[in-house]
C-alpha cells in the first residue's frame, strides 16, 4: 500500500510537470482527440510533446510489458494513473482502436514477431489501425462473413467489402476477419488478418450518419494481397480472437455511459426550466433525472464490481454483454434527458452558440450505441443463454 | 474498499443460507400465518438466532455483540429475504441495536444492548405517522413536565410493534411538522401507561402495529442523543434500516428470479419449454442486468455506512431507490410469468410480491429516494 502511494505521489509531480496546459483543458470538440498515424497532423505542439513525454514513459499503454512499449504497470497503479490524469484535467495523450481493440488480441493471441512489429508502433501513435469486421450481408450475424481470403502460396488474396468501418479512410493498417474455409460452417472457417491500407485493391468510401458526421466507411477490398506472415493466430481459428475482441469492444462502448460531463443533468435542466424553492420547476422532468442518477451511479458501481469480481477470480465471461446492454442503453437516455432538458436550444444544429450542434449531435450519434459492437437485442440473446442458460437461446 | 464479499462475509452468508433453508423454509412462514400465530413470528427460531450471535451482530464486543459492521447484517437481511422469515432482526437487531450503540449514554448502552444481544429484549423505532415516510413531518410531541416529558401522539407501522418491550420514539419536542429541528428521540418502556398498540394485520404476514401514546411519562434519562437535535441521529438509524431493507429485497428478488427461470426451463407449452421464447428471454435477461445492478448499489451502501457512517445518505438513497424497483419488477416479471399458477395462493412465488410491496413502502419507497438524492444534488 505504502508503495502505491509514492507512486500516486511521483504520477501526480510527473503529470504536473509533464502535461502542458493546453493539454489540461477539457476538449472542446473531437478534432481535439490524438488519434496519431502515418498522416496525423498535430493540433499543437502541446498535443505533439504530450504524446511523445507519455509515449516515451509507456503510458499510452500503461498495462501493457514494457518490451512492447508499455509502461509494465500493474492493474493498481494503471488505476491511478487513470484517477490522477482525471484529477489532474489531463487529456488522453492518445486513443486509438491499435489501444483498446488490437494491441490486447495481439498481447493474447499474435506472435513474438508480430508483437514487436506491431505493438510499439501502436504505443507511440505512429500506426493508426481501423477494424474489418461487419459486412454489408453481415450485422448481427457476423460469422456469415464473405470477405474471401485465398490461399495463393506464400500470400493470401482478398476479395470483399467491410462495412462501419471507423476512420478507415484515415487509418494506416486494418485488422480483418476473414473466410479461408468456405466450406466449413461459418465459425469455424474465418480467420484474423492484418494489413496495409495502402495495399493495392484497397478503397474507402465514408458514410455520413444521422449525426451529420462520418466516421464509418464502407471499405472494398479488389484482390488484394497479403503476405501469410500477418495472419494473427491459427487458420481458421479467427472467430475464438473476434470473440475476444468483441468483448474489449463492448466495456469500451459499455463505459461510455459513464463519460463525467463537467455539468450535471440538473444543473443543465435549471438553466431551461427554472428553479423554485431550490428544486426544478418542471417536476416530471425532476424525477426523471434523479431516476437516471440513480440508475448512472448504480451501473458505475456495477463496473466498478465486475472488476473487483475478476480480480478474485469470479468473473463471469459474459458479464461484458450485461455492462455492454446497460450503458448504451443508460446513454441513450442520458441523451434523451440532455434533449429535453436543453429545449429548443438542443435542437441548434449550425453555429458557435450550440458548439455546432454539439446536443444534437450527440444525441443522434448515441442511437447506435445500442447497435454496433452487438446490438441490446445480441447482448440479451447471450445473457440468456451463457448467464441463465435459457434452452434453446 | 472491493465491491464483494470477503471469505467471513461468504462464510456468514453461506451458514445463514444453509441454516434459513432447513430452519425457516417458506412453510415456516405459511404455518405462522395459516396458524394465526399471537407473535407473528417463532420465539424457538428467534433463540436460535440469538445463539448464532444475529441478536448482537451491530453490537460492540464490550456490550457482549459480535461487533460486525453493516455489510454483514446486510448478509443476514439478504438470507432473511430469500426465505421470507420474520423474525425481529431488523426491528431489534439492526434498528434498535444500532440507534443506542451510536447514539446511547454508556447507562443506556449497560442497560439495553446485553438484553439485546440475549434475547431478552425486543426493541422498535417508532417513526412514521403517516402512510407515506415523511420523517421530517414527524407531529407528535414531547412537552416538558417537571424534570421529564409527556409524550402524546399516535405511530403507524411500527415494526414488531405489538411485541417490542422497548420502543425507540421520535418526538417533537420544538418547531413544527416539517421541520427537520426539534426532534429528540425517547426510550419508552412498551408497557408504560397511557402506551396502546394494536397489531396491524399486513399483506405479507409479517409484523408491525399501531401505537398510540395518551401523556406517556419519559424521563429526562430516557432521552436518546440530544434533545431537540434527534435528526442527525434519526438520519443515520432510518439510514441503516433503508439498507438493510434494500438488502433483503435482493435476497427475496433473486429467489423469486432464480425460482422463475427455472420455471421458465421446466414449464412447456406449444410443445416446447418456454424459457426458449425470446419474447421470455430478453425480459428475463434485462431482468437479470437490474438485479446486477442494484447488487452492487446495495452494497456500496453498506459498506459505505460502515466506512463513513455520516456521508451514506445519497448511496443509501440509491441502493434503496433501485432495490425497490429491481425487486418490485422481479416479483411482477416472476408472478406473470409463471402465469395461472403464480396466481394462486398454495405456490410460493406471490408470497414474495406481497413481501417486496411491504420493503418498498418501508422507510421510504423509491420516489421518495429519488426525491432524496435530487434535494442532495441540488436540483
Amino acid at each position: 500500500m505504502e508503495n502505491l502511494e509514492n507512486f500516486r505521489k511521483e504520477t501526480r509531480a510527473w503529470l504536473e510537470a509533464n502535461c502542458p496546459p493546453e493539454m489540461r483543458r477539457s476538449s472542446q470538440s473531437e478534432d481535439d482527440t490524438c488519434w496519431g498515424g502515418r498522416h496525423w497532423k498535430f493540433q499543437s505542439d502541446a498535443q505533439r510533446q504530450w504524446l511523445e513525454r507519455m509515449a516515451a514513459k509507456g503510458w499510452t499503454v500503461p498495462e501493457w510489458p514494457r518490451e512492447y512499449g508499455g509502461g509494465g504497470l500493474s492493474r493498481e497503479e494503471a488505476k491511478i494513473l487513470r484517477q490522477t490524469m482525471r484529477e489532474l484535467n489531463c487529456r488522453s495523450p492518445l486513443d486509438s482502436f491499435g489501444i483498446w481493440m488490437l494491441g490486447p488480441a495481439l498481447l493474447k493471441y499474435g506472435n513474438e514477431e508480430q508483437k514487436r512489429e506491431h505493438l510499439p508502433k501502436i504505443a507511440r501513435g505512429e500506426i493508426r489501425w481501423c477494424q474489418g469486421y461487419s459486412e454489408p450481408g453481415s450485422g448481427s450475424d457476423l460469422a456469415s462473413l464473405q470477405t474471401r481470403a485465398e490461399d495463393k502460396g506464400d500470400q493470401f488474396l482478398v476479395n470483399g467489402s467491410k462495412i462501419w468501418t471507423s476512420y478507415a479512410d484515415k487509418a494506416d493498417w486494418i485488422f480483418c476477419l476473414v473466410r479461408t474455409d468456405p466450406n466449413a460452417p461459418k465459425h469455424e472457417g474465418i480467420s484474423f488478418l492484418l494489413f496495409d491500407m495502402e495495399s493495392a485493391g484497397v478503397s474507402t468510401k465514408p458514410i455520413i450518419l444521422i449525426s451529420g458526421s462520418s466516421p464509418f466507411c464502407q471499405t472494398f477490398f479488389d484482390d488484394v494481397l497479403v503476405p501469410k506472415a500477418n495472419l494473427v493466430g491459427k487458420l481458421n481459428k479467427g472467430w475464438d480472437i473476434a470473440k475476444y475482441l468483441l468483448t474489449h469492444e463492448r466495456d469500451m462502448i459499455g463505459g461510455m455511459g459513464t463519460t463525467s460531463e463537467n455539468r450535471s443533468l440538473g444543473q443543465i435542466a435549471a438553466d431551461t426550466v427554472g428553479s423554485h424553492n431550490g428544486m426544478l420547476a418542471d417536476t416530471a422532468l425532476r424525477s426523471q433525472i434523479a431516476a437516471f442518477e440513480i440508475d448512472a451511479l448504480a451501473f458505475r458501481l456495477t463496473m466498478d464490481r465486475a472488476g473487483d469480481m475478476a480480480k478474485v477470480g469470479h468473473a463471469h465471461p459474459a458479464v461484458s454483454s450485461l455492462l455492454k446492454y446497460y450503458g448504451t442503453e443508460l446513454n441513450k437516455r442520458r441523451m434523451e434527458l440532455v434533449m429535453s432538458a436543453g429545449g429548443t436550444d438542443a435542437l441548434e444544429w449550425e453555429g458557435e452558440r450550440s458548439r455546432e450542434g454539439r446536443s444534437a449531435r450527440a444525441w443522434l450519434r448515441s442511437k447506435a450505441n445500442s447497435i454496433e459492437g452487438g446490438t441490446s437485442e445480441v447482448q440479451l440473446n447471450i445473457i440468456a443463454k451463457r448467464i441463465l442458460g435459457l434452452p434453446g437461446a | 474498499m472491493a465491491l464483494v464479499l470477503n471469505d467471513e462475509q461468504t462464510m456468514l452468508r453461506d451458514n445463514a443460507r444453509g441454516f434459513l433453508a432447513k430452519n425457516a423454509p417458506i412453510a415456516h412462514l405459511r404455518a405462522l400465518r395459516d396458524n394465526r400465530d399471537a407473535d407473528g413470528f417463532s420465539r424457538a427460531l428467534w433463540k436460535n438466532f440469538v445463539q448464532m450471535g444475529w441478536a448482537g451482530i451491530l453490537v460492540p464486543q464490550d456490550y457482549g455483540g459480535l461487533g460486525l459492521g453493516h455489510v454483514e447484517a446486510g448478509v443476514v437481511m439478504e438470507e432473511l429475504g430469500r426465505t421470507l422469515t420474520p423474525s425481529p432482526f431488523l426491528s431489534t437487531a439492526v434498528l434498535a441495536a444500532s440507534a443506542i450503540a451510536r447514539a446511547g449514554t454508556d447507562q443506556q448502552k449497560e442497560n439495553y444492548l446485553p438484553k439485546i444481544v440475549a434475547g431478552e429484549l425486543i426493541a422498535t423505532l417508532a417513526v412514521d405517522e403517516t402512510a407515506k415516510h415523511h420523517p421530517e413531518k414527524i407531529a407528535m410531541t414531547a412537552t416538558r413536565a417537571g424534570n421529564g416529558f409527556k409524550l402524546s401522539g399516535a405511530k403507524t407501522f411500527v415494526i414488531d410493534g405489538h411485541v417490542a418491550k422497548l420502543l425507540i420514539v421520535v418526538a417533537r419536542t420544538s418547531g413544527k411538522a416539517g421541520d427537520t429541528a426539534g426532534l429528540t428521540l425517547f426510550l419508552v418502556d412498551a408497557s408504560a401507561p397511557g402506551v396502546r398498540s394494536e397489531r396491524t394485520s399486513t399483506v405479507d404476514t409479517h409484523n408491525a402495529a399501531r401505537i398510540t401514546f395518551d401523556d406517556v411519562n419519559a424521563s429526562a434519562d430516557s432521552v436518546l442523543g440530544k434533545i431537540d437535535a434527534g435528526w442527525d441521529v434519526l438520519e443515520g438509524v432510518l439510514n441503516v434500516g433503508r439498507a438493510a431493507v434494500a438488502a433483503e429485497m435482493v435476497g427475496a428478488s433473486e429467489e423469486a428470479f432464480s425460482r422463475t427461470v427455472a420455471y421458465l426451463k421446466e414449464r412447456k407449452q406449444f410443445g416446447k419449454a418456454i424459457g426458449e421464447f425470446q419474447a421470455l428471454q430478453h425480459r428475463a435477461a434485462h431482468l437479470y442486468c437490474e438485479l446486477e445492478v442494484t447488487r452492487a448499489a446495495v452494497l456500496k451502501a453498506l459498506q459505505t455506512l460502515d466506512d463513513s457512517y455520516d456521508r451514506a445518505g445519497a448511496i443509501v438513497s440509491v441502493a434503496k431507490a433501485r432495490a425497490g424497483l429491481s425487486a418490485t419488477l422481479a416479483v411482477n416479471e416472476a408472478v406473470q410469468m409463471h402465469g395461472g399458477i403464480g396466481m394462486t395462493d398454495e405456490f410460493d412465488i406471490g408470497l414474495f410480491m406481497k413481501r417486496v410491496r411491504v420493503c418498498q413502502e418501508l422507510f421510504g419507497d423509491s420516489n421518495f429516494h429519488a426525491d432524496r438524492l435530487a434535494r442532495l444534488n441540488r436540483y
